[in-house]
């Protein structure tokens, strides 16, 4: 398989009155065709904002990719012009939002909505465009597309809008697709139906995938490798049943173990991360997850820790695994 | 039960059908709306409504009181007043279409431009926005015709150029708040350009208060190309305007005050109808009255 997307030493801060948020601060991994890699972690931990430098979406001002590489079929996102960019955008790249209920537009019917991609990028015309948005509204299950296709987006639910997402962000073929919690604001029973969709489609399409998510339970199942972030720093990656599976970071430690599993007898108590993530202002000179690790060091406090191997292909960024 | 079937109802419409069943629901609103298609049935087929023409004078009758034949009567040179509102009606209607043209053509560009770029443009556009509004409009109208001269193009030219700090602060506004949903940043993430972004999601969105302050402008308009016209400083005779309408009969007011009644009737009319259909709409398009 060959390498799609290298991302190295990702950084991207934003410029407030209060100070520099560092949001991303130096992240890197790979990711090869056809992949699935989840990008888990807390609330404002920076995964989304990772994504969106991704396909350079970040609001400037306040926020500026300050430094690193984005190598996308070997060449550097970050260094394209406006409009190179935007070929990339919607076509080889595309993207799925968080809110279904916002990310359409309440005036267009949804129809000109999907046709719009198909339109920059495919140039089909208006007829070529319709039969191809019908095709993709049965592919992501809306019955009766010929009826729908010149529905506003009010007369959607919130399950059904994200299936038209899906739609938009599939209809040319890309070869990466970025999920920015896709099922976070639709119902656990809708969850399922749209994880499934993106799987079965993107495997047919051979379209890799960044699923951003705080629900482990979503990455276990539905990814191949997976990266813990943490105060804008990747503190452990690796295929996802060794993480899941034999966690080695502290804090990926912590967050397996205040999900509640059911497959664990009920009177094992949650164990919650006590503390709270850091201020991405003033990150702590050492590891920034030190005043939270029930393992740290005294050293942990002034160095920052590397990736370092811990298995194959497992990497993870702590100064304790390495004490014997 | 019936509540549920009048939102499916209202699912089913089009967002047109829908603004407009909201609106036909409101009386005032409604009214609005009558006396506005009245005022734009006479001004498009004056020729085919009026009983006579406008310009032919008769001093015998002059200031005849109304009659069958002279519904309205005669004015002060023995012209119908009937005909010649009917016919004012034209220029009042030309007057405020040319002037909000004017406002929205050049003002809403300006607000959304500098809405959404922000940052530096942003700072230009509302300072200059900032200095038009600073002027009152109607010494900026006056100026502008003193320069320009007197005249119907002028007057239009004047009052539309004073209007379009309005439109601009307006459509900044509308923008402001729509440039910061979602769907703005999923069109650019589908590649998306400025361009396309601004004239398929940004200006198709922000139309609503633009749509109401128009038509609560057109009653503006016409009220101040009256007002103009009143000054001697609108349309030139014998051109029926309104407000010189109004001026003409203003000398015979004691022994014949229907010469200036009527015009001045009709201004009232036609300008409360803008106002309450203004009003009516704004209501319909707010959307947080929707079910």
């Amino acid at each position: 398989m060959d390498t799609l997307l290298q991302v190295r030493n990702l950084k991207t801060y934003f410029y407030t009155e209060a100070g520099i948020v560092k949001a991303v601060d130096g992240i890197s991994y790979d990711l090869q065709e056809g992949e699935t890699l989840g990008l888990v972690g807390e609330s404002g931990c920076g995964k989304s904002v990772s994504a969106l430098s991704i396909l350079r979406l970040i609001p400037n001002p306040p926020g500026r990719i300050v430094g690193g590489e984005v190598l996308f079929e070997g060449r550097d996102l970050l260094k394209m012009t406006e409009a190179e960019i935007r070929d990339i955008r919607g076509n080889r790249i595309a993207m799925i939002f968080q809110e279904p209920m916002t990310s359409l537009n309440p005036v267009l019917t949804i129809g000109l909505q999907i046709g719009e991609a198909l339109e920059l990028h495919q140039h089909l015309d208006k007829e070529e465009a319709r039969e191809e948005v019908l095709r993709l509204l049965r592919i992501v299950g809306i019955p009766d597309a010929e009826r729908r296709i010149d529905d506003y987006p009010h007369q959607f639910s919130g399950g059904m809008r994200q299936r038209v997402m899906i739609a938009m962000a599939l209809s040319c073929n890309p070869k990466l697709l970025i999920a920015d919690e896709p099922t976070t604001a639709v119902d656990v029973t809708i969850q399922a139906q749209l994880l499934e969709i993106i799987k079965e489609l993107t495997s047919r399409l051979g379209t890799a995938v960044i699923l951003i998510t705080h629900n482990l339970g979503v990455v276990a199942r539905h990814v191949n490798r997976m990266a813990v972030m943490y105060a804008g720093s990747i503190v452990e990656s690796g295929p996802a049943t060794d993480v899941y599976g034999h966690p080695r970071h502290p804090y990926t430690i912590g967050l397996l173990a205040s999900v509640p599993r059911l497959d664990q007898p009920r009177k094992e108590r949650l164990v919650p991360i006590e503390g709270q993530p850091p201020d991405l202002i003033h990150l702590p000179l050492g590891c920034s997850f030190y005043p939270r690790c029930t393992y740290r060091l005294d050293r942990c406090s002034d160095e920052r820790p590397e990736l370092r191997p811990v298995g194959p292909d497992h990497w993870a960024a702590c100064g304790r695994q390495f004490e014997s | 039960m019936q509540e549920s079937l009048k939102k499916i109802e209202a699912r089913e419409r089009g967002p047109f059908k829908e603004v407009f069943h909201r609106l036909s629901r409101r009386t005032t609103a409604l009214i609005g709306l009558i006396i506005v298609l009245v005022f734009l049935i006479s001004a498009l087929f004056a020729p085919l409504l009026s009983p006579h023409d406008p310009l032919e004078h008769n001093l015998a009758y002059k200031l005849a009181i109304p009659s069958w034949d002279y519904l309205l009567g005669r004015d002060e040179l023995g012209r119908c007043i009937l005909s010649r509102i009917i016919y004012g009606a034209r220029i009042s209607l030309l007057i405020g279409i040319i002037v909000i043209s004017i406002g929205v053509l050049v003002g809403v560009p300006l607000g959304v431009i500098s809405a959404y770029y922000g940052g530096k443009v942003d700072f230009v556009v509302q300072r200059f926005v900032d200095t038009m509004l600073a002027f009152p409009g109607i010494l900026l109208a006056l100026m502008l015709i003193a320069m320009l001269g007197v005249g119907l193009h002028n007057v239009m030219i004047a009052v539309g150029i004073s209007t379009i700090p309005i439109y601009a602060r307006l459509a900044r506004s509308a923008v402001l708040a729509i440039k910061a949903r979602q769907f703005v940043e999923a069109a650019k993430s589908i590649g998306s350009s400025n361009l396309r972004i601004i004239l398929q999601h940004l200006l198709p969105n922000s139309l609503s208060p633009i749509i109401v302050q128009s038509t609560l402008h057109m009653a503006t308009a016409i009220l101040w190309a009256a007002g103009l016209g009143f000054l001697g400083l609108g349309v030139n005779p014998p051109t029926p305007e309104w407000g010189a309408m109004l001026n003409g009969g203003r000398l015979y007011i004691r022994v014949a005050s229907h010469v200036a009644t009527f015009p001045g009737l009709m201004i009232f009319i036609t300008v409360l109808g803008f106002n309450l259909l203004g009003d009516g709409l704004r209501d319909a398009l707010d959307p947080r009255l929707k079910t």
